[in-house]
């Protein structure tokens, strides 16, 4: 079950190349293994945060002050997109952060970011742009506030600005729900369902090898 | 005002809705959920920790790929990637799961095995663990990936609370020229739209040029639906389908075969159906398509031209441009035709299918790979690997300085040892030119498996429209 998510206000890193896919966020390598969870924070974005000796990359914004206490990034277009690995997102919320803020994600990172109580918050091109340079205008100091049940962002000169997301997902966030305990509450729903398509659908239900 | 015709997406979605949840959202049952070594057992250990029981273990398949050598006899799997074959070994047979497991018919890439199987059928609900799972769209299924947390939830339901995505259709028109296949169709359509052109909506693909393809193409189209930002790619089923999965191991059989043979016959879009973007590619005016940056829709005919930085104005563009030119080591408006590369991989849920084999193995007959460059051909299944080897193919490429693994997933993700050098360039028949994709700082060309063939033989990428057979 997901931590609530109510409301932040925090440091925040743009990170605003188009297309940064999970496969950089966290390398594959880094979760094989059922015991990976817990390890992830330092490997996430390892091919930019990191120089081929292994030391940090200086130029890399996470490796920078303030930015390394960032809570929030705010992101260029695609960002997620690529493969459906959680440890994406795990690897995010190990190393500290909370929300995303981009013009647009990929589908299934985006979906994950609800799974562990991260706000991923989907706002035009020029929002998004507007967050990130305030936020470089102050050399990272001025903070981002995001608030859920309001569903507003505020930049760091006071900027607000509304956003739409999904109820049961917003629902689901505030409250920290698991998902898992509620489908099981329709568990004759399921049987149900499960009981008429067996008729009309045999062929799916029944799948045996042939001999 | 008479109702709109429906989509094939809206007769497969419908068909599945246990439950509306809200706006758009519905509680959808899932026919069949697939897993691998990577998060298979990593669910189903969740699962118990939270002490609940595996709702359909008869709807549940599991094979090792991705995290399994694929040198002879697993030789190099790592002591990690045993213990997930162990840890999936284990926990499939404790609550009754079919496991395909490593040298027996049915194990592969979890996205071959699937239609191979018969566990693919149209109109069915797929979801894997796995961003490629909309693969399976090639037969009319509504396939999908998901991440861990929805895993452990289908495991647990057997269902999934999904939005209804927005719907978009892709015509593929005209014939397919000389030596231009499924995969030179899709990049060219990612470079068209852009990586995110398919974000949140369901991609069904229709036109001319897809009725021609054979099924294993049409696989190939769907598999890289995920790169362009489509979570659900999709096919409507047709003849071709009904004949490629008669008689296959789990398909139904006899009266069974016939109803449901009917019922699939119900499902592509009526022609009436309306779409909420529809996009049109001239298939004749295709060539073979070659990737240069670190995004597939980084892409460009192979007669074309490394974009320069220097001719485009958009600031933000010109810097992606730069970015993926230096990892790329590419010289700016550089020619990509006659690039040396280091290694060739032929293989991945992509493009590992006997027909890939066989186009890249008409490539191949009777010449050597060049000198210095390291040429693999990775079978995605058991089953076509014994097949290959039937038809030689297996000796044809090592005659020719190929070397010829094991199936699983191999160097397309790295996830198993298997990887290309820093440094080193690569042409890739799979589907993800991502950086590190391929290992850290490797160098990826996503192509088709006859481009990838003949860039074997010339040590450089090569137009396989030149070559003489």
């Amino acid at each position: 079950m997901a931590k609530p998510f109510t409301t932040l206000t925090a440091i925040a890193a743009p990170i605003m190349r188009t297309n940064i896919d999970t496969d950089v966020i966290i390398r594959i390598d880094r979760l094989v293994g059922n015991s990976v969870r817990g390890t992830l924070g330092k490997w996430a974005f390892g091919a930019l945060r990191y120089l081929p000796d292994g030391s940090e990359n200086p130029e890399f914004i996470l490796n920078r002050e303030p930015y390394r206490q960032a809570e929030i990034l705010v992101t260029g277009p695609n960002f997620g997109c690529g493969s459906s690995r959680e440890g994406a997102v795990w690897s995010l919320q190990e190393m500290g952060i909370r929300a995303v803020i981009g013009s647009g994600f990929g589908d299934i990172f985006f979906a994950n970011c609800f799974q562990n109580g991260i706000l991923p918050i989907v706002v035009d091109k020029e929002i998004v742009d507007g967050l990130a340079a305030e936020v470089e205008a102050t050399q990272g100091a001025g903070r981002i506030s995001v608030d859920l049940q309001e569903q507003t962002i505020t930049s760091p000169s006071g900027k607000r600005h509304s956003f739409e997301i999904d109820p049961r997902r917003r629902a689901g966030l505030l409250e920290g729900l698991d998902e898992v305990s509620l489908t099981l509450q329709r568990d004759d729903e399921i049987r149900a369902f499960q009981a008429s398509d067996r008729v009309q659908r045999p062929w799916i239900h029944f799948a045996r090898k042939s001999a | 005002m008479e109702k709109p015709g429906r989509t094939l997406l809206a007769k497969i979605w419908d068909q599945h809705v246990i439950a509306h949840i809200g706006d758009d959202t519905d509680l959808l049952h899932v026919d069949r959920h697939l897993l691998h070594d990577l998060g298979g057992s990593r669910g189903l250990l969740d699962l118990k920790s939270r002490k609940l029981g595996v709702h359909n273990p008869e709807l549940t398949f599991a094979t090792p790929d991705h995290a399994i050598s694929t040198a002879r006899g697993r030789a190099g799997t790592s002591k990690i990637g045993q213990e997930l074959l162990a840890s999936l070994r284990t926990e499939t047979s404790a609550v009754g799961i079919e496991m395909f497991d490593i040298d027996e018919p049915g194990q592969g890439i979890v996205h071959v095995i699937g239609p191979e199987l018969g566990l693919s059928l149209p109109g069915c609900l797929i979801v894997c663990g796995d961003s490629h799972t909309c693969t399976h769209g090639g037969l009319g299924a509504l396939a999908f990936g998901i991440g861990s947390s929805e895993l452990t939830h289908v495991l647990a339901t057997q269902a999934l609370i999904q939005r209804r995505p927005k719907t978009m259709r892709v015509r593929f028109e005209g014939r397919l020229p000389f030596r231009v296949t499924a995969k030179d169709m899709i990049l060219a359509l990612i470079g068209h739209v852009g990586a995110a052109g398919g974000t949140g909506y369901a991609v069904e693909y229709a036109g001319s040029a897809i009725r021609d393809l054979p099924i294993e193409g049409r696989l190939t189209i769907c598999n890289l639906s995920i790169e362009l930002g489509a979570k659900m790619g999709l096919i409507a089923p047709d003849e071709k389908t009904y004949e490629y999965l008669r008689g296959r191991t789990y398909a139904p059989q006899g009266e069974m075969w016939q109803r449901a043979v009917e019922a699939w016959r119900q499902l592509p879009s009526d022609t009436d159906a309306v779409f909420d973007r529809e996009v049109v590619i001239d298939a004749e005016a295709l060539i073979p398509q070659v990737t240069w940056g670190i995004s597939p829709e980084h892409v460009i005919g192979v007669d074309g031209h490394v974009p320069d930085p220097q001719g485009t104005a958009d600031p933000a563009r010109r810097a992606a441009i730069e970015t993926a030119l230096d990892y790329m080591g590419l010289r700016p408006g550089a020619p990509i035709i006659g690039t040396p590369v280091d290694w060739v991989f032929i293989g991945s849920c992509a493009n590992s299918r006997l027909s890939d084999l066989r186009a890249a193995a008409e490539v191949a007959r009777g010449r050597k790979v060049a000198p210095g460059v390291r040429a693999w051909v990775v079978p995605g299944s058991e089953t076509v690997k014994r097949d290959a080897v039937a038809e030689g193919l297996d000796k044809l490429f090592t005659d020719a300085g190929f070397e010829w693994r094991e199936p699983g997933c191999s160097m397309c993700l790295a996830a198993n040892g298997e990887t290309v050098s820093p440094g080193q360039r690569s042409v890739s028949t799979s589907n993800r030119n991502f950086i590190g994709r391929q290992g850290p700082r490797a160098r990826t060309h996503l192509a088709s498996p006859a481009t990838a063939a003949a860039t074997a033989i010339s040590g450089a990428i090569a137009d396989v429209r030149m070559m003489d057979l």
